[in-house]
């Protein structure tokens, strides 16, 4: 294998402290050195000037759909989409058919994602069987099996009792419970945000108090078992506080929030005309809430209380979602705008760059210890895999569905001009993906 | 059928100023517009005076009813204004079509059109569904009523009823009463009625109002919400009750229906509060004795058969309007 010599580009490696114009030396697919000026003889010199080099950015929460939903995505067009999107390590959510809840169903899924897998793909287990909500999965033979983490996603564990055992059980393994917070009965019917939108299009809410409430309980319960809680997608100001006071006592939580939940509101349901859109693409659960709400995500990226940025991709086949509002599937396929939206964010003076490349490396990676997985994972130390993103700060780009290589065109973005994106991704030392552009 | 040399078609002299491809919603309407609709729905109410109420404006034109929710009024009263203008109406429902048989509302919709539909009505239990329709077929889409959303030919027949008792609506307060956040109904009158000048309270049980539907009456705070029929009465011109669903009791949204009727019903004593003769409306279905006392929905301010058959005057213009825009 050929060494490579990233140079010229703004190094941002939040597990070391570091940003600064340094050269990144990969040798044998592993990070080898970082420094100023380094020079390797044998190496080829990749020159990145202009753009910031990071960490293969690592993502808590997408949703692969193989096995069970392979018209909506697979492992191999999925995992493509991820590298595109600057994702070199990402964890796959339980609900498929069937559910990763034992461990012949997880092997059989490493099997695939061993053979189709274009990134580093580590399954989540389903915490109930078949995620039905009712009985536990068996959950330490799935974690034997090789899930690093468990969860219901889609549904939340709503049976208090059953989510106490759950936590109770995984905090004895050490494994974190990725929880989506909410009350169905609260949320009952809702398909959007309660709210303004919600009445004006006379479409059923989902409250703010639905997942406050819920965060509230798990809080609870992960304080009672000392379990590892790690509220999934979090939405809402309030469950943020909550979040960041139990942070403040000292209770091992973490939490996530996703791209589009920081760039997008219940507004892109009703759309930019006077006359509403009902935009299915713009359905997701949690459903975008207020613009309260994005600021006070945005402030909890910035002030450090938010670990993760995670994707939710969710890729949908285009049925899905040409339908009635009610009908639609929620879900936006995100992968490959998430760097996008963030950098345009930074770039609008919104989100600190170091916070946010920190959210998408070091920090998921330590959240879920997949750094003891994998040495160095979501960093450039010495012998860290050789997963590298070139992001251009400067690119100047229009999302356009029919460039994607995920199976969802499913996104509220269409059209959206961006202000930043990713240039390359280096994955085990090789330039894996690269982004041409035009030169005046 | 009466020749339209000789009966000219109504509606003002010249090409209406009618710039809609569909009607969705009242939102979108300007006062131009819904002035246009009113005299046009005036010269038709005269068509359906006369002993042979048909002329043959829109001979040639083929308007479907799909309806995916029952419904016997609006159903009725969009077929007999088509055919009074002379257009070919078809009538489907959900349960005696290919919906039944999974077919998509997007693949309905364009098979209606490859058929040669030219304008579609289209009733239908969620929110939003017409849009949808609209946004994937050339043909005019009217909104029968969309789920909890809107309901814009009924807020037309409304303010023409209002308005040919209380001429201009400018200052005038109307009371809606009821199950406001789930009434489309109510939701499309409220643009209208701002749209035509008039102040609107809506008042129910606190769990069915829509708290942030006031900031629509912008900053002259021309939309009130109220829990206090009582007081929302007090100088009222117009007092429309809408239907309550038995449904909401089930769901706990209201306690009972004694204790909805106690609050909530529309009746002799408290119409008492109301400016002498306001007029007293309901869309229909009427559940008398609920939200409704009979003496109040049969009284003399009551203008609820009158609001039927305005209904059909008003849905002869929207459809002649349409028609015509089509043809431009």
């Amino acid at each position: 294998m050929t060494d490579l010599l990233i140079s010229g580009g703004r190094v941002i490696d939040p597990a070391n402290g570091l940003d600064a114009q340094l050269d990144v030396l990969l040798r044998d697919g592993r990070v080898s050195a970082v420094g100023k000026s380094l020079f390797a003889s044998d190496s080829v010199r990749y020159d990145v000037t202009g753009c910031i080099v990071t960490p293969g950015f690592v993502d808590l929460h997408a949703h692969l759909r193989e096995p069970g939903f392979e018209q909506k995505g697979t492992i191999a067009t999925e995992t493509l989409a991820a590298l595109r999107g600057g994702f070199t390590t990402i964890c796959a959510m339980p609900n498929t058919v069937p559910a990763p809840d034992s461990a012949p169903v997880v092997k059989a899924l490493l099997e695939r994602i061993g053979a189709d897998a274009r990134v580093r793909v580590f399954p989540i287990g389903a915490v109930t069987r078949g995620r039905d909500g009712k009985a536990l999965a068996n959950l330490a033979e799935a974690a034997g099996a090789g899930c690093v983490a468990f969860s219901d996603d889609g549904s939340p564990v709503a049976d208090g009792q059953l989510m106490r055992n759950a936590l109770t059980l995984l905090g004895s393994l050490g494994l974190p419970l990725s929880e989506h917070s909410d009350d169905p009965v609260l949320n009952a019917g809702g398909v959007m945000n309660e709210g303004r939108v919600s009445e004006r299009l006379g479409l059923a809410g989902q409250p703010a108090a639905a997942e406050v409430t819920a965060i509230a309980r798990n809080l609870a319960l992960a304080e009672a078992t000392g379990g590892r809680l790690h509220v999934a997608h979090i939405t809402t100001a309030r469950g943020l506080e909550l979040v960041a006071e139990a942070k403040a006592r000292g209770l091992a939580v973490t939490c996530e929030v996703t791209p589009s939940h920081l760039f997008l509101t219940e507004d892109a349901v009703f759309g930019p005309g006077p006359a509403p859109a009902y935009d299915t693409n713009a359905k997701i659960n949690p459903p975008l809430r207020t613009e309260a709400d994005r600021q006070a995500l945005i402030r909890g990226l910035n002030e450090g209380i938010i670990d993760a940025i995670a994707t939710d991709h969710a890729p949908h086949a285009r049925e899905d979602k040409l339908c009635e509002f009610d009908y639609a599937a929620p879900g936006i396929a995100c992968f490959e705008t998430a760097a996008g939206t963030l950098l345009t964010q930074v770039a609008r003076g919104e989100l600190d760059l170091v916070r946010v490349i920190a959210a998408l490396t070091a920090q998921p990676a330590r959240a879920w210890k997949l750094d003891a997985r994998v040495a160095g994972l979501g960093t450039l130390s010495p012998g860290a895999p050789g997963d590298i993103v070139i992001l251009d700060p400067a690119m100047e780009w229009t999302v356009d569905t029919r460039t994607f290589a995920t199976k969802g065109k499913n996104t509220p973005l269409q059209g959206t001009s961006l202000t930043g994106g990713v240039r390359a991704v280096i994955m085990g030392g090789v330039v894996a993906h690269e982004v041409e552009v035009a030169h005046d | 059928m009466i020749d339209v040399q000789e009966r000219p078609a109504p509606g003002p002299a010249e090409a209406p100023a009618w710039r809609h491809k569909d009607l969705l919603d009242t939102d979108v309407l300007s006062r131009a517009d819904i002035d246009l609709v009113m005299e046009t729905a005036d010269a038709m109410l005269e068509v359906r005076s006369r002993p042979v109420a048909k002329v043959a404006t829109l001979r040639g034109a083929t308007v479907v009813t799909l309806f995916y929710e029952q419904s016997t009024r609006t159903r009725a009263s969009f077929e007999v204004a088509a055919k009074a203008m002379g257009a070919d109406v078809v009538n489907l429902t959900a349960s005696g079509s290919s919906v039944v048989k999974g077919e998509s509302l997007v693949d309905t919709v364009r098979t209606l059109e490859a058929i040669g539909a030219d304008l579609l009505v289209m009733r239908h239990d969620r929110s939003g569904a017409p849009y949808l329709a609209a946004k994937n077929t050339k043909a005019g889409v009217i909104n029968g009523g969309d789920g909890t959303h809107a309901h814009p030919t009924q807020a037309l027949l409304d303010l023409f009823t209002m308005r040919r008792h209380l001429g201009a609506l400018d200052g005038k307060k109307v009371v809606i009463v009821g199950d406001v956040l789930h009434s489309r109904v109510a939701r499309s009158n409220v643009w209208s009625l701002l749209a035509a000048g008039a102040n609107v309270t809506l008042c129910g049980p606190a769990t069915l109002l829509p708290r942030t539907l006031a900031s629509a009456g912008g900053e002259e705070g021309r939309v009130a919400l109220t829990a206090d029929l009582d007081r929302a009465l007090v100088d009222a011109d117009v007092v429309m009750a809408l239907r309550i669903q038995k449904e909401r009791q089930a769901t706990g949204l209201i306690p009972s229906l004694r204790e909805y009727i106690n609050g909530y019903q529309v009746n002799a004593t408290r119409l008492a509060r109301a400016k002498p003769g306001a007029l007293v409306m309901h869309p229909g279905p009427m559940n008398e004795g609920i939200e409704i006392s009979p003496e109040a929905a049969h009284g003399l301010a009551s203008v609820i058969e009158e609001q039927v058959a305005n209904g059909v005057a008003v849905r002869m213009a929207v459809l002649y309007l349409m028609a015509t825009a089509r043809t431009k």
